[in-house]
């Protein structure tokens, strides 16, 4: 299977804007590095999750993939090209084909708009010609393909008319109207309620079998990237931790942080087989990150190792890989 | 002492009048909370859960008022009570811990500052003991001490929620509401306050009513649930039975809505449709245009009433189970 989109060793840096007379005189600048150095491809026609807590650099990956922040260093492929963000032409193209569902409905729908022109509006701004008619048979199969039928009920309300779970779904038909190859969903369903959640994240499978979308799918929630996804990242302060398939999260996890982390998520309907292992503290700071490996302030395990040398990404079974010098079960 | 019931909530109805109507956001809820007791109100959002916690520390909106129903707290009726008499029982013995610490605690006072003031309000003691008090509940609740003099922006989110357990905590009350107390965290911060308010319950035996959504956490941390939807208790028992031998179809619907990592993988299920509007409800059961185990006529005519199913404690609102009492 080949990939639709290829990071290699991508990095993004934010600098932190301070005083002016800080900034002249003593010339020290805070640097935020958001993602750094990270390899990772997503196949055509796979849903790869890409888990970890706040500031752990997942939703600035994703951004990035779709140039809505600057790159700092690396390549960005987008169907086994790099993205050209100067060609105009190439930029139309690429939004065409990869597009992006936010997290809170309430905020990324225009609220003076109706339905119609929400979803109709990537077609305007694409510059793709279509008649009224067109129009409205389009959009409606969009709304109707997201689970909102009959969709010409739906063409002329105003998203305040509309309860969260079909704000997204409106989202949802607003970037599958141009049929993109690639989606980057960025927690699309953490504002919803459970009995809507199940919905939307159907939707995103049946995108995926039957068109063959491949998505970026970022959250924080574990047992839900381990339901939808084929693969999943695991990312801790702007570095990935772990890679594999989606039963890393069911248990088959090697990097001490990722251990932590699936052994606190507490299950619906059954009892904790696995010892919680809560880690003290928070996330470092990623203006200083530590020394060696990043996790090692935090870790049950360290070892004098890893104070030092970083480890790197490194394939421990097959389509498993693991960031960790000792990557053990912890007891 | 131990088994008497610290708060007894009967037959609680809250309303709003807005410009439509009247909106029954909680219609008819009743539970009682034990000394030491923890209980879980769970349901999805627009339930009345939030109502029902607002309702019992009196800080309804404008706009809301309590219809009917009794809440004794320490066996005086809440609802008869005019502000001034709440003001004294309010975060002295009832204190509230909100969803958004981010919005909670105020910006521009140190963090010392407003929980001594929360002390001082209800108990007359100087500046120094009052900050005693305060370091001494910081290190309870894992905090720096060195921190104290700090602002909440420069806390980070898991410290400021710490801070907000600290002030709820401040004057020693008899019953906390956590109103999702966990809900905008990380799931390892998640885990250090779960750990932390269980830790603070064997410690000091207060008693609490958590809040959430999220059905996870509230196995963690509670010992019974009430399932609330549409202004209603749906079921109440305790987490074994709610949560393992559920009877309400909107229980089983709702849990079922959770990805299970322990089994096969295999889709959460939605509940179709969407809840009734409260300005107008219908007849009989709310759930019933939902349900998938309806019985017949009488589930959009009759009301049901909650009745006892199996286990001690264990109350179910649903036709299904009239007359099946074990």
């Amino acid at each position: 299977m080949s990939s639709i989109v290829d990071l290699k060793q991508l990095k993004v840096n934010f600098q932190i804007r301070q005083g002016f007379i800080k900034e002249v005189i003593k010339r020290e600048k805070k640097i935020v590095k958001a993602v750094d150095n990270i390899d990772l491809s997503i196949k055509k026609g796979e849903i790869l999750s890409l888990v970890g807590e706040s500031g752990s650099g997942k939703t600035t990956t994703g951004r990035a993939i779709l140039q809505l922040v600057e790159k700092t260093d690396g390549e960005i492929l987008f169907d086994g090209k790099e993205i050209n963000n100067k060609s105009n032409g190439y930029m139309k193209n690429f939004r065409k084909r990869a597009q992006m569902i936010f997290q809170d409905p309430y905020q990324s729908l225009n609220p003076k708009f109706m339905v119609i022109d929400i979803v109709a509006e990537p077609l305007q701004l694409m510059k793709i010609k279509v008649s009224e008619e067109e129009k409205i048979d389009k959009v409606v199969k969009a709304l109707e393909f997201a689970g909102l039928r009959p969709g010409k009920d739906y063409l002329y309300r105003y998203p305040h008319e509309l309860s969260g779970g079909q704000r997204q779904r409106v989202s949802i038909a607003t970037c599958f109207i141009v049929s993109p190859d690639f989606i980057v969903a960025d927690e699309p369903v953490s504002m919803l309620d459970a009995s809507v959640r199940a919905d939307i994240i159907k939707l995103f499978v049946e995108m995926k079998q039957k068109k063959n979308i491949s998505f970026l799918f970022i959250t924080h929630d574990l047992s839900l990237s381990w339901l939808i996804s084929d693969r999943i990242a695991i990312m801790y302060l702007g570095k990935i931790v772990e890679l594999g398939k989606a039963d890393l999260i069911a248990g088959a996890c090697r990097h001490p942080y990722s251990q932590a982390l699936t052994s606190v998520l507490a299950v619906v309907g059954d009892r904790r087989k696995r010892k919680r292992i809560v880690l003290e503290g928070e996330i470092p700071s990623p203006i200083n990150t530590p020394s060696g490996c990043r996790f090692h302030t935090r870790c049950p395990l360290v070892k004098e190792k890893c104070k030092i040398e970083e480890p790197k990404l490194r394939e421990i079974e097959e389509e498993h890989y693991v960031a960790c010098h000792y990557p053990e079960i912890i007891k | 002492m131990k088994n008497e019931n610290i708060l007894e909530v009967s037959n609680l109805k809250t309303y709003f009048k807005i410009k439509e109507g009247i909106v029954k956001a909680v219609d008819g809820v009743s539970f009682s909370l034990k000394k030491g007791e923890s209980l879980g109100l769970v349901g999805e959002s627009g339930c009345g859960k939030t109502t029902t916690a607002l309702s019992i520390i009196k800080l309804l909106a404008d706009n809301g008022y309590i219809e009917d129903g009794k809440i004794l707290f320490k066996e005086k009726d809440i609802t008869k009570m005019t502000e001034s008499e709440m003001l004294p029982i309010r975060w002295k013995d009832i204190s509230i811990i909100f969803q958004g610490s981010m919005n909670a605690l105020n910006p521009v006072m140190r963090v010392s500052d407003q929980i001594v003031e929360a002390i001082q309000l209800h108990e007359n003691i100087s500046d120094k003991e009052a900050r005693e008090r305060v370091t001494k509940l910081l290190e309870l609740v894992n905090l720096d001490t060195g921190l104290i003099d700090s602002y909440p922006h420069e806390f980070s989110g898991g410290m400021r929620q710490r801070a907000m357990i600290t002030m709820a905590l401040a004057c020693n009350p008899g019953l906390i509401i956590g109103d999702e107390p966990t809900t905008a965290l990380d799931l390892m911060v998640q885990a250090q306050i779960i750990d932390l308010i269980n830790d603070l319950r064997k410690k000091l035996d207060t008693s609490m009513i958590i809040i959430t959504h999220d059905l996870s956490i509230i196995t963690e941390i509670c010992d019974r649930i009430a399932v609330m939807y549409a202004g209603k208790i749906a079921e109440i028992g305790t987490v074994q039975d709610v949560i393992f031998n559920y009877k309400h179809p909107y229980t089983e619907k709702l849990i079922k809505a959770f990805p299970n990592i322990y089994r096969e993988r295999e889709m959460v299920e939605s509940i179709p449709g969407f809840p009734p509007n409260l300005l107008d409800p219908q007849k009989g059961c709310l759930f019933a245009d939902r349900c998938h185990k309806k019985i017949g006529e009488i589930c959009e005519k009759v009301d049901p009433n909650l009745i006892k199913v199996g286990g001690k404690n264990h109350m179910v609102a649903c036709h299904l189970w009239e007359g099946k009492d074990e």
